[in-house]
């Protein structure tokens, strides 16, 4: 299906540039940012079918939601492990380029001029940002105009008529940003004023509801594509964004490292006392990924049963290391057992055996999860 | 025409792809990039990144925990 797909956008392509004689000369590009969700992905295809071409560009903030997290969790196994941006690209035939903003990125999640959304989205900041990202591309590879999947009314923060002029203006890309599914309900910009793209071949899409998406797939022949109802993010995600803010709370700074982020999209957070958390694996996945902490983290695991791996986030002492291994203990198979042999290595490596009795359910108060 | 090693081992994807895309981006056409990564998702992933862009494949397969894939440059058309 994949293959069919391609060729028919690259056979849609050759003959919408013969059908408009659009000559080397005037050959006008397009950069489409690119989420790997349907509305990227259809506005892109709308373009293309004008005989422009384009290219598509993918922001990686580190909070994205990625194949990689699948590829984590064993229990989701069956899921696609692809990026699906680079799914998308392929199915449109375009070129995807991926752009690493990790580090610029903290500045717009840390300091959002336009706050926050339900959780700790900042989606017009963060929209702004990535559109003035594709602008700076576009002047850099000398291309015409950005395009995105945008439509009014979709989103309660990025996407309303108010606020899709803010992103023109703080990306600095102001009317060279086309919005191809809904251009009629927007004021006309140069790629349409200037005649590279016909208007009236544009879309009026508004509002929340999906059924026009899904209609113009269908027209496409698009038969697989993805709408992630939680947004592109892990930032929209509530228990996610909780993590986030429990680490601020407990860190004299709100600066990350991509280690940090990451950790937090990983296994069961808890923290029994202000100073210290445990994260703690849910399954044989997530052990994998934790056990490339070891180095950085105080470690323990159960000895005498199968138990997860558990990381130890803080500095602590003596006492906060018997809780931890009861806590732990808790979440391996000698959960019930009278006694359970742990084992905590330090930063330094070095180990020690600690014989612990397992918490019971009832000791783990419901406050301690994160 | 040079050859070249990258490691993205311990990168999560799509990091390993942003690598070789970084990596692909210095070197000429007939280079060959040879990349070693510890995420599954790079078996998948960077041969896409390769397609999409016209670069070829000659080798992808996981060894272990280990994804390897060896790559030939190939010259970028401009838009036609
Ligand atoms: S959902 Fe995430 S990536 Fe998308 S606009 Fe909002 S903050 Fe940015």
């Amino acid at each position: 299906m994949g293959e069919k797909q391609a060729l028919i956008c690259y056979a849609v392509r050759l003959s919408s540039k013969a059908k408009f004689g659009i000559s080397m000369s005037t050959q006008r590009k397009a950069i489409s940012l690119i989420s790997g969700g349907l509305d990227s992905m259809l506005s892109t295809r709308v373009i293309m079918d004008q005989g422009i071409h384009v290219e598509g560009i993918n922001i990686f903030t580190g909070f994205c939601v990625e194949g990689h997290t699948h590829a984590i969790r064993k229990k989701d196994k069956k899921k696609p492990k692809r990026n699906q941006a680079l799914w998308v690209a392929e199915q449109l035939g375009i070129k995807l380029h991926i752009i690493d903003v990790i580090e610029e990125y903290k500045e717009v999640l840390l300091h959002p001029g336009h706050g926050y959304g339900q959780n700790m989205n900042p989606c017009l900041d963060c929209k702004g940002f990535m559109v003035r990202k594709a602008y700076e591309w576009m002047q850099e590879q000398g291309f015409d105009f950005i395009i995105t999947g945008e439509v009014v009314g979709q989103r309660p923060m990025s996407q309303r008529r108010d606020t899709l002029p803010v992103i023109q203006r703080e990306s600095g890309a102001g009317d060279l940003l086309l919005r191809p599914l809904s251009a009629l309900n927007l004021p006309e910009t140069r790629p349409e004023r200037e005649g590279w793209v016909r208007r009236d071949e544009l879309y009026d899409f508004s509002g929340r509801s999906r059924k026009p998406q899904i209609a113009l797939a269908a027209k496409f022949g698009f038969e697989e594509y993805s709408q992630p109802a939680g947004g592109c993010c892990f930032l929209t995600d509530k228990s996610y964004s909780d993590k986030l803010v429990d680490m601020w709370a407990h860190r004299s700074s709100r600066d990350y490292e991509l280690d940090d982020i990451m950790l937090l999209k990983v296994g069961r957070h808890l923290r029994p006392r202000p100073h210290f958390k445990l994260i703690v694996a849910r399954e044989e996945g997530e052990t994998r990924f934790l056990e490339g902490y070891r180095k950085q983290f105080v470690h323990l695991q159960s000895k005498s049963h199968n138990g997860p791996l558990v990381l130890i986030d803080g500095v602590i002492d003596e006492s906060d290391r018997l809780l931890a291994a009861r806590i732990s203990a808790r979440f391996g198979q000698g959960r019930d057992a009278a006694e359970v042999e742990m084992e905590i290595t330090d930063l330094d490596g070095r180990s020690q055996p600690l014989t612990v009795k397992p918490l019971r359910a009832n000791e783990i108060p419901q406050d301690w999860y994160v | 025409m040079s050859e070249q090693h990258l490691d993205a081992r311990r990168l999560l994807c799509p990091l390993p792809v942003i690598r070789v895309q970084n990596t692909v981006a210095t070197l000429a056409a007939g280079d060959i990039l040879q990349v070693v990564c510890s995420d599954p998702g790079a078996l998948h992933d960077v041969p896409a990144w390769c397609r999409v862009h016209g670069h070829r494949v000659l080798a992808a397969e996981q060894r272990g925990d280990e994804v390897r894939i060896r790559i030939e440059v190939v010259a970028q058309e401009p838009p036609a």
